[in-house]
């Protein structure tokens, strides 16, 4: 038994098609979600988002974050930054982690230049936001990561 | 009355001039065509976003976050999106001044920029207007990513309650031919009332419920229409240099023909000297023989 499902993502639409299955990574934990499930909206965290299109033909989509909502005949998948795990290698993701755990280090030493420089230049405010970016970057490369390192095992 | 060949040399530079102007019209047209399709694949997305959004806030009747709170003072924080580069018209003065205007108009106690694109920021800092963030030098298809710490900066202002509103003000693509800029309001948040007509409301089991969904949804709701008036902006950009490009080679195209017909006229003038000049030597010669 098959529904249709749409994985959109503000930049583009990431999937649309008819499924059988899907695994989210849902606020409250994974998630599964088969045709005539309940209405549901939930809150999605950074994690894999598994698609079985029919058996045996799978596909995984790598979801930032988001939003799922689950209605009588259809299911939407808002997501934050989406992108097909098969685009995803150890290597890009490694090197993700890493430049974020560098700017990372590297914000308060920036943070203490900027304040010097904060009264012509404005990058002295931007530092507290720039963190927690960061650190966002940083939970989301590492999610990523996970991912491209189960595939391959 | 100038050399000949200095007009000639002139026409030569116009002629070059004219070269890039054509060039740079094209180069415009096809950014054009791909900023557009780049405004039209964050529909689907926003589109249901705000409808989530509204049957949420149904549901969360009781519930009212900061975002949706209407505040007395009269404090804002402007987002400005402008364009990084020039030669587009009018399109950044227009938004810049309609931008100052409608804050001083409207939120005279405190007035603070943030801006999204070189042009405006530079303005404003050289009025020494109070910017507090800035992310520019943005790429013809930025990612979302690109964007946010910015948003976040004005959001965080307004959490925090140093201002009552947070604004956005871009250049609104209609044709061609016509961009105009226009002021948003995205704190206090108006979400529009659902059509009547559009069905019975998806009675969802909200997890973990709905005020937390509502939590999640209106900063990506915000940070969503900044990303589409970054795109759309782009759009209105390449719309504006393609047809400045085009009056500037239409313009060369005018200067060439005006000096060409002097450049002959100052040739003619020269070849008419010469002649009189050996008709008189000719003359004072036979008068003397």
């Amino acid at each position: 038994m098959q529904f249709p499902l749409r994985v959109v993502s503000v930049e583009r639409s990431l999937f649309e098609g008819d499924v059988e299955f899907i695994v989210a990574n849902g606020a409250d934990g994974e998630l599964g979600v088969l045709a005539r499930h309940a209405p549901l909206m939930t809150v999605l965290k950074p994690g894999p988002l598994k698609i079985r299109i029919t058996e045996g033909n799978e596909q995984i989509l790598f979801v930032g974050g988001g939003f799922l909502e689950v209605l009588p005949d259809r299911v939407t998948v808002l997501a934050d930054v989406a992108e097909h795990a098969d685009e995803i290698s150890v290597e890009r993701a490694e090197e993700a982690r890493r430049r974020a755990q560098e700017k990372l280090a590297g914000t308060i030493e920036r943070a203490e230049e900027a304040r010097r420089r904060a009264q012509e230049k404005l990058a002295g405010t931007i530092t507290a936001a720039e963190e927690i970016e960061f650190q966002n970057a940083l939970a989301i490369a590492e999610a990523r990561l996970r991912l491209a390192r189960t595939r391959r095992t | 009355m100038p050399a000949y060949r200095d007009i000639v040399r002139r026409i030569d530079s116009i002629k070059n001039t004219q070269k890039i102007t054509k060039a740079m019209q094209v180069v415009a047209a096809t950014r054009l065509r791909r900023a557009q399709a780049a405004v039209q694949a964050t529909r689907p997305y926003a589109e249901k976003m705000l409808e989530v959004l509204q049957t949420a806030g149904e549901r969360a009747t009781e519930y009212r976050h900061p975002f949706l709170m209407r505040r007395e003072g009269k404090r804002a924080v402007m987002i400005l999106v402008t364009t990084d580069k020039g030669l587009t018209g009018a399109l950044n003065v227009n938004n810049i001044r309609v931008a100052t205007r409608y804050m001083r108009e409207h939120y005279p106690d405190k007035e603070e920029y943030v801006t999204l694109g070189r042009k405006g920021r530079d303005f404003l800092l050289r009025f020494r207007r109070n910017v507090i963030a800035d992310s520019s030098g943005l790429p013809d298809r930025p990612s979302i990513a690109t964007i946010l710490s910015a948003v976040a900066v004005a959001l965080e202002e307004y959490t925090r309650g140093d201002v009552d509103a947070v604004l956005l003000c871009y250049a609104k693509w209609i044709s061609t031919l016509r961009q105009e800029p226009v002021v948003r309001t995205l704190i206090p948040a108006e979400i529009p009332e659902r059509e009547k007509d559009a069905g019975p409301r998806a009675d969802y089991i909200y997890e973990p419920d709905p005020e937390s969904v509502l939590d999640a949804l209106l900063p990506r709701y915000v940070e969503t229409q900044v990303y589409q008036a970054v795109l759309e902006n782009k759009a209105s950009e390449y719309s504006a240099k393609m047809i400045a490009m085009q009056n500037a080679t239409k313009a060369a195209g005018d200067f060439i023909d005006a000096l060409t017909l002097f450049a002959n006229k100052v040739r003619q003038a020269g070849i008419t000297t010469e002649l009189m000049e050996i008709v008189g030597g000719a003359e004072a010669m036979r008068a003397a023989g």
